[in-house]
């Protein structure tokens, strides 16, 4: 027993050493660059593979580890198809789907029964070795097809145009079907006898290949579906979203496997199928962990299948060298599949738009790559039935090793030499995601014109009973409210204030930086004002300056869940205090009530000429509905804001469609209050404009940094306190904020202002104390549920004091609502004791009766985002942010 | 009848015969004369509300405006032609001849001028930001607000505008989209 558990020790201390190896190796081969660029990946693998199965085969004098199909099938390959076809590129892959099928249906048919045919007019011949007609067609089925992981290593290095590789990875994940259905009809056939097969048998062959390849799809988009559906409620438990992804389209592997049918084609369309919508669904987080965890896992099972490819073939046990069938073999896989792409691209060119040229079918016909499935195949035939398995097995590796090593290593030489257009690997511009997405719908309209059912008309079809049922079904309702082209607009946005953060830029200071998406920028126009250069510059950098919280609805929604990850960079500390600091406020703010209650009565009667802000009566409202909830409608409107103080949840929840309609005239005014403001911003005061850019510049230099701040303050127009100006800038200010990062910014502006409110507690009190005996009613529910439906989730109450405050220009608004709610006085009188009875919390802004300060927070703010802390605001903005 | 064939024949022999082949030429006629339901040996804008799938699709009507020159309120059976002609396929032998007398309709250049034309109305070849947030609002949903619009427009703008003029221009339509595939992508297969 002791030497059985020496040597079981021995062999896992081998096998970590192995993997210890493999990485090391890894890491070495990235490290040295020039090296890589020359040896693929997997070529480097399978070599340090055959050395280790060297060594390990002089110490321990025999093989104990070898690539075990059970292992490949159920582990290894599913990680690489699963991220296949997640990631795989929908657009591309069905705008080629008639290509991808004809390679992989006929073309791996062809290459199947041309190479078993000639290999047993071979053997016929007396050239190799003996076995049956049925023996050798299972031979041609199982080395003829394409290979998923081959392909995939191999052409992520030598990085062809799309259609070139979506053409032949496409083949080779959808030639899965038929490669089963041969092996699986061969091998029955084999068990039986030749003698015993039946001309109906060849029917069920057929019959089977139907079964299994459209059942192996029908499983996969099942899966897909349950998917998507799945994750349209895991709202609340964003932790579980990535396991449901991996877990469902493992599932659905499995699940075909378990039906006999093609898991491959199963997985892959359960990829494709749920991308969209499972996108769409999780959050950001669950996106990038699924993005990770998928690569890695890929990309160790990759390494893993080739390093045991090296090592199984050390052993020499396990097969029989038969120099005719090698070289046999190697040379009709070569030359059938180079007969079998020409011949199927002349066809495909007579339909298609742009026709594969000459040098595309040299590309395809040279990267049509053996691998492990293959070898997995090759190893599980059963040596009672197929006498030759030993041959077989010993000329599957030969064929991989030839294609991986030697054609892996030349495809790049070979494609650099023939000018094979290369892939770009660029990321859209905002002008291609839209004027792209003109011209689908420009062909689509054209094709209809000229009465042609063509690609663009099904797709356009398609896209309609998408847009109409699937994607109402399967995504989330906040999001299937949102716009493609918005999303795709978010998107580009975030990238480049990713970028910006990286390079250790922020939003001003960066204003001049060049980044990848924009296209070069030679010329400044004109600047006319500071608040036009800041917008124009601002959004140069592509951080969103021209939306505003304002306008609550599926732009939130969007904030909301971009949320994470910008703020998550940027205002970590802030948000952490302020959120630890709002719930503290809220659980004390039962004992706080009672003194300010009596404080509040005592001031009411001096200070019933305060102007109170839409915020304020909000937030009364909310405290002091909580006790009525007589009034039905009230209680409705009191829900929601209640039901959205979540500080969990980032999305919001969908405002039902009443609801909508009630809130739209708000809406509009807020949407009249911000144009107004923001087309006045021209007319500032000309000097500014020629200041602020110099103090832009300065700021970008490291090494003035500490005085580029002060420049900037003084030159800055909310540091001059003219009338009207500071409300002007204020506005832009929230509009320099990118989109991404305004619930952010309204949470430190509040948080800021709560901050200011302990030492003046009782001065915030009065105008709201003032409005409640005067006003109330509905139309204050009216007016104060708007911005928390838009604003949602983190924290209610500061992002509609946020926005409430950006939305009232001076006093217009505040007088406008007054007017507005003058009516409903005398409801509001007969809630007063009850009123008195609740007070709300504590407000957190102190308003100055012109609101002049108040609307300086952002710019205090937007000054400690510039770079250093302002001398002399209040303490609490200084806190530097993290960017 | 006799002038339909008149029309045919003279079409095929004029602009479009470049671009068409024969028989394609009679299936874009069969379906023009289907379309035709005045039966006038012209199209009017009402023959081409009647197509179904224009009226879902958000730049129907831009595109059919841009079958009809400018000023006129019908389209003959050359002017189809000729519109459609711009969607054919790039060939090889085409790019080369590629500085004759006059470009042809389905070069690079024509096929941008096509879908430039679709966002600037007033043909003063600039898209302003009015005319670019018209086409935005076209193409996206009643979820989005005129803010994020706009946004979405500045930004547009602002990307492609390289002489500061707050417009596209067309060849800073061409410039930003230099990188499409626009051969390709504004190409629809013609049956033989």
């Amino acid at each position: 027993p002791g030497s059985s558990v020496w040597g079981w020790c021995f062999d896992q201390w081998h096998l970590s050493a192995i993997l210890n190896n493999v990485f090391f190796f890894l890491s070495v081969f990235h490290f040295s660059q020039r090296f890589t660029t020359v040896v693929p990946e997997s070529c480097m693998l399978i070599l340090l593979g055959l050395v280790l199965g060297g060594v390990v085969l002089i110490t321990s004098k025999k093989q104990p580890y070898q690539l075990d199909p059970g292992l490949f099938f159920l582990f290894l390959l599913p990680t690489i198809v699963g991220d296949a076809g997640y990631f795989m590129p929908a657009r591309l892959f069905f705008d080629n789907l008639g290509p991808i099928l004809m390679y992989a249906v006929v073309g791996t048919l062809w290459n199947a029964f041309c190479t078993g045919f000639c290999l047993f007019g071979m053997k016929a011949a007396g050239v190799i070795v003996e076995a049956g007609l049925m023996e050798f067609l299972l031979f041609g089925a199982l080395i003829s097809a394409v290979d998923p992981v081959a392909v995939l290593a191999v052409f992520e290095e030598v990085h062809v145009n799309e259609t070139l590789f979506i053409i032949v990875f496409g083949e080779s994940l959808l030639n899965d079907a038929v490669t089963v259905v041969l092996y699986k009809v061969y091998i029955s056939f084999v068990e039986v006898g030749p003698g015993n097969v039946q001309t109906a048998d060849y029917f069920k062959g057929i019959a089977s290949f139907l079964v299994v390849s459209i059942g192996g799809t029908l499983v996969g988009l099942v899966f897909a579906g349950i998917l998507a559906f799945v994750t349209r409620f895991t709202k609340k438990v964003r932790i579980i979203e990535p396991l449901f992804v991996f877990l469902l389209v493992y599932l659905a592997y499995l699940t075909a496997e378990l039906f006999s049918l093609s898991a491959i084609l199963s997985m892959t369309f359960c990829g494709i199928g749920c991308n969209k919508y499972v996108e769409a669904n999780i959050s950001q987080k669950s996106r990038t962990t699924v993005k990770y965890t998928m690569k890695t896992l890929a990309s160790i099972a990759e390494t893993i299948i080739f390093i045991f490819l090296g090592i199984s073939a050390v052993d020499k046990s396990k097969w029989a060298w038969d120099t005719g069938l090698v070289s046999c073999t190697l040379i009709f896989i070569f030359v059938f599949r180079a007969m079998g792409v020409v011949m199927q691209t002349w066809v495909l060119n007579r339909f298609r738009l742009i026709p594969l040229d000459r040098i595309d079918q040299v590309v395809m016909s040279y990267g049509g790559l053996r691998g492990a499935v293959a070898f997995a195949l090759v190893v599980l035939l059963d040596g009672e039935h197929v006498k030759a398995k030993d041959y077989f097995v010993a000329t599957t590796i030969v064929v991989v090793f030839f294609t991986v090593m030697f054609q892996g290593l030349t495809i790049k030489p070979l494609v650099k030499w023939l000018k094979v257009p290369r892939s770009t690997n660029r990321k859209p511009t905002i002008n291609e995601e839209i004027h792209e997405r003109a011209f689908d719908h420009i062909l689509a309209a054209v094709e209809d014109i000229a009465g042609l059912n063509g690609y663009h008309h099904w797709r356009d079809k398609w896209e309609q009973f998408d847009k109409n049922y699937l994607s109402k079904l399967l995504m989330r309702k906040s999001v299937y409210r949102k716009s493609e082209l918005w999303e795709a607009y978010q998107k580009i946005n975030i990238r480049d204030a990713i970028s910006v953060i990286d390079q250790g830029g922020n939003v001003l200071t960066s204003a001049r930086l060049s980044l990848p998406s924009m296209a070069s920028r030679t010329s400044f126009p004109e600047v006319t004002n500071v608040t036009n250069y800041l917008r124009e510059n601002g959004s140069g950098v592509c951080l969103d300056l021209q939306v505003i919280d304002t306008v609550p609805g599926a732009k939130m929604e969007v904030e909301s869940e971009t949320h994470h990850f910008l703020a998550g960079n940027l205002y970590k500390p802030r948000r952490r205090y302020h959120s630890h600091y709002s719930r503290h406020f809220m659980t004390t703010g039962d004992q706080e009530r009672q003194e300010r209650e009596v404080f509040q009565r005592n001031m009411r009667s001096r200070l019933e000429n305060f102007k109170s802000t839409r915020y304020k009566r909000y937030k009364k409202d909310r405290s002091q509905k909580k006790r009525r909830g007589s009034d039905v409608k009230e209680q409705e409107a009191n829900d929601k804001p209640r039901r959205n103080v979540s500080w969990q949840d980032k999305v919001v929840p969908l405002e039902s469609e009443e609801e909508k309609g009630e809130h739209t005239e708000p809406e509009k005014e807020e949407d009249v209050g911000i144009t107004f403001v923001a087309r006045k911003a021209p007319e500032t005061p000309k000097e500014r404009p020629k200041s602020v850019p110099a103090a832009l510049e300065v700021c970008q230099s490291p090494s003035v940094f500490p005085p580029s701040p002060t420049s900037a303050e003084k030159n800055l127009p909310w540091k001059g306190g003219l009338g009207t100006l500071p409300v002007c800038v204020s506005m832009e200010a929230t509009k320099i904020i990118p989109i991404d990062l305004q619930q952010a910014w309204n949470q430190s502006i509040s948080s800021l202002e709560s901050l200011s409110s302990p030492p003046v507690p009782a001065e915030p009190q009065h105008p709201r104390v003032s409005a409640l005996s005067r006003l109330g009613g509905p139309a204050r529910i009216h007016s104060a549920t708007v911005p928390v439906t838009g604003l949602g989730s983190a924290g209610s109450t500061d992002t509609s004091q946020g926005s409430g405050q950006f939305q009232f220009p001076a006093g217009g608004g505040g007088g406008g609502g007054e007017e507005e709610e003058r009516p409903l006085s005398l409801q509001q009188q007969e809630m007063q004791p009850l009123m008195s009875l609740v007070r709300p919390p504590p407000p957190p802004p102190p308003p100055p009766p012109q609101g002049a300060a108040r609307r300086r927070n952002p710019c205090v703010y937007l000054r400690s985002l510039v770079a250093a802390p302002p001398p002399g605001s209040e303490p609490h903005s200084r806190r530097p942010t993290q960017l | 009848p006799l002038w339909c064939d008149k029309v045919l024949l003279r079409a095929s022999r004029r602009v479009e015969i470049a671009y068409f082949s024969h028989s394609q030429i009679t299936r874009l006629y069969s379906r023009f004369h289907s379309l035709d339901k005045g039966e006038n040996g012209a199209l009017s804008r009402e023959d081409f509300q009647r197509i179904p799938e224009l009226a879902i699709n958000p730049l129907g009507d831009r595109i059919i405006n841009a079958f009809f020159p400018e000023g006129e309120d019908q389209v003959n059976f050359r002017g189809f032609m000729r519109t459609l002609a711009h969607f054919r396929p790039v060939e090889d032998n085409e790019k080369s001849k590629g500085h004759d007398a006059s470009e042809p309709l389905n070069s690079r250049n024509n096929k941008l001028l096509f879908a430039f034309r679709l966002y600037d109305l007033d043909r003063d070849d600039k898209i302003s930001r009015d005319e670019l947030l018209q086409v935005l609002r076209m193409m996206v949903g009643v979820n989005i607000s005129d803010e994020q619009l706009g946004s979405i427009a500045d930004r547009t703008i602002q990307e492609a505008d390289t002489n500061g003029d707050m417009s596209i221009s067309f060849s800073e339509f061409i410039k930003v989209l230099e990188k499409v595939d626009v051969e390709q992508k504004m190409s629809i297969r013609f049956l033989h």
